[in-house]
């Protein structure tokens, strides 16, 4: 600290020094050290984890611990999983499709009380929407829909932060001339939709569909709720059924968890460039 | 963020002429009017509808519980409960001790997480090989379904033979023969939670404060270093304070999701169904004596006040940590 280098340059200029790595290093480790310990549990047998120290390599079990895990009955591992991948896929195609669409009216469109319906959108965003979780849970008894994937697909077709986010995304990529020259040339609000807005707004949908796909993918405390001890589960509830019991064996417990995590790691390898650049565009903008 | 956008242009569709052509153009203008008036509204619709049924319906009616007997056990008792919910609240112990926990875990899960990010962030702030990759590991945490990383995070946590002890002992704390049973005091158990928090938050905010850094026009630096200023001075002087709104962003944001920190104390209890948070509440969260209330009590009714109870807290906390913010990173400067 008291070396005193007078760097003229900007932090984002300066290379990064040896100890910039070795931070980011061991940071990097803190990361992904419980990601990869999960993985040595799942293909361990249960002497791996009355070791001390700690079992570190992974072991050749983990074909037996899946099978053990998707074979338990009360469990519908291999159910949640597919409920999971419906539930998900569902709600981010259903969010970028309406949100797209009234992000687009919000941001290009004129109509009496836009300006006022866009700012209760942004007002629902700070609403905590867990808060009304146990009238929820008697609405969806009243629909019939307590037990069923419904339940948990519906509350999720559409939300503030996607039209928000569509919004913005709309007002500083499409340029108007584009729409006014297809308005002239007849085209209806839904063919300019199609035809100029989806094409131009594809860097969003897929921050926006892979945002949507983890939150949707992740989500537990509703999905507990309204789907516990139901033959169908999501996979999240399937993996916190796995913990549940007198006697829990983590093996199974961590081989469940790291299945239902893979699709996520999967994703952010593919799409982690656009998770990145979504989180931090939104940083800047709210 | 100005939303005045150029009007559409009001020109109808070119007629095509001829008399049969007319009886089309009166359809094609209806249809235009149609399209230039109402579709806005029906585009939408679909968030207001969903939003009234799924959102603002169940808060509402979420008062009207609130004052009600709703018990899914005892469909007998009297309609309306007055205020017999609320004044049960206030002399409830597990209330307040559920209150008691939920701020000592989103103390000690804040704070180093905020640090923490800025940590990150300023390492991450730098010109750096594949920066791209550093990036997308960090949010290695973020992607981790919770459930999944506090199921691990509960064997690291274990008495004997667990990886937190274990870690400890080389370093002479606790070690084989005294070890920290994680599950059988507040305080380790908030600890152990608080991990859990931060590990996943950490690398989403060192992205949202890279955002912002890397937004603090350059020749400000250059003037710093000019005035003779150090990279840790700079950090602390310049940075920190020019991210400020984004800094007060992710304290609001831990703050909602802190004081409704649900699935972490659930799966750390190894009885997790119960959902008392240890044998007796060491670490049960208002979100988790909700969930026991209203599911596991069956009392949806006393579940609806005490959400009103914990939204209460919420805004209230917020406005604070909203006014604390301004004030210690404004008086700076």
């Amino acid at each position: 600290m008291t070396t005193r280098r007078v760097v003229a340059r900007a932090p984002q200029d300066t290379p990064a020094g040896l100890w910039t790595y070795l931070l980011l290093a061991v940071s990097m480790l803190f990361a992904a050290f419980p990601l990869y310990w999960m993985f040595v549990i799942a293909t361990s047998d249960d002497e791996a984890l009355a070791k001390l120290p700690p079992a570190v390599i992974p072991g050749d079990r983990f074909l037996t611990n899946v099978e053990e895990v998707f074979s338990l009955q009360d469990v519908y591992f291999a159910a949640s999983l597919i409920n999971s991948v419906i539930v998900s896929v569902v709600v981010t195609a259903s969010v970028l499709f309406f949100c797209s669409l009234a992000g687009f009216a919000f941001a290009k469109l004129r109509f009496r009380g836009s300006r006022a319906l866009m700012l209760f959108v942004v007002l629902t965003l700070t609403v905590p929407n867990q808060l009304g979780i146990v009238a929820l849970y008697i609405v969806m008894g009243r629909l019939g829909w307590n037990g069923t994937l419904l339940a948990v697909i519906a509350p999720g077709l559409v939300t503030a932060f996607g039209v928000f986010y569509m919004r913005q995304f709309i007002l500083n990529t499409v340029p108007d001339e584009l729409i006014e020259s297809a308005r002239v040339d007849g085209a209806t609000t839904m063919r300019v939709y199609a035809t100029i807005v989806l094409p131009a707004i594809r860097p969003a949908l897929a921050v926006l569909g892979l945002l949507t796909f983890v939150a949707t993918w992740n989500d537990f405390q509703w999905p507990l709720i309204t789907l516990s001890g139901t033959d169908y589960p999501t996979s999240m509830v399937a993996v916190s059924d796995l913990a549940s019991g007198n006697y829990v064996i983590y093996r199974r417990v961590l081989a469940g968890a790291f299945i239902a995590t893979v699709p996520l790691l999967v994703m952010l390898f593919i799409g982690g460039r656009q998770i990145v650049r979504g989180i931090m565009e939104g940083a800047v903008k709210s | 963020m100005s939303s005045t956008r150029a009007a559409p242009p009001r020109r109808p569709p070119a007629p095509q002429g001829g008399s049969a052509g007319d009886r089309r153009m009166t359809w094609r203008d209806r249809l235009y009017r149609f399209d230039m008036r109402y579709m806005p509204y029906l585009m939408i619709a679909p968030f207001f509808l969903l939003f009234l049924v799924f959102g603002l319906f169940p808060l509402l009616f979420n008062a009207v519980v609130s004052l009600r007997n709703y018990r899914l056990d005892d469909p007998t008792l009297p309609y309306w409960a007055g205020l017999e919910n609320f004044s049960r609240l206030i002399a409830d112990e597990d209330f307040w001790n559920a209150l008691y926990n939920t701020f000592g875990i989103f103390l000690l899960s804040t704070v180093p997480q905020l640090l923490l990010a800025l940590l990150v962030a300023s390492l991450l702030n730098r010109k750096l090989r594949a920066q791209t990759w550093w990036r997308v590991g960090v949010l290695l945490p973020y992607v981790t379904p919770i459930v999944a990383s506090t199921m691990v995070f509960s064997v690291f946590f274990s008495r004997d033979f667990g990886m937190a002890n274990w870690v400890l002992g080389l370093l002479g704390i606790g070690g084989a023969d005294d070890p920290i049973d994680w599950r059988a005091g507040k305080l380790q158990a908030w600890i152990a939670i608080a991990t859990m928090v931060n590990w996943k938050w950490i690398g989403y905010n060192a992205l949202l404060y890279l955002a912002a850094m890397q937004s603090i026009p350059r020749d400000v630096y250059e003037a710093a270093a000019i005035d003779g200023a150090g990279q840790w001075k700079q950090l602390w002087r310049i940075t920190v304070p020019m991210i400020q709104p984004v800094v007060l962003f992710t304290v609001i944001l831990s703050t909602i999701g802190g004081l409704q920190l649900f699935t972490e104390p659930m799966l750390f209890d190894p009885n997790a169904q119960a959902a008392t948070g240890g044998p007796d509440g060491e670490w049960q969260t208002i979100a988790q004596l909700i969930y026991k209330v209203g599911w596991k009590d069956l009392n949806l009714g006393y579940a609806a006040a005490m959400s009103w109870a914990l939204f209460l807290i919420i805004l209230i906390v917020a406005g604070l940590n909203y006014l604390l913010t301004n004030r210690l990173s404004g008086g700076r400067r």
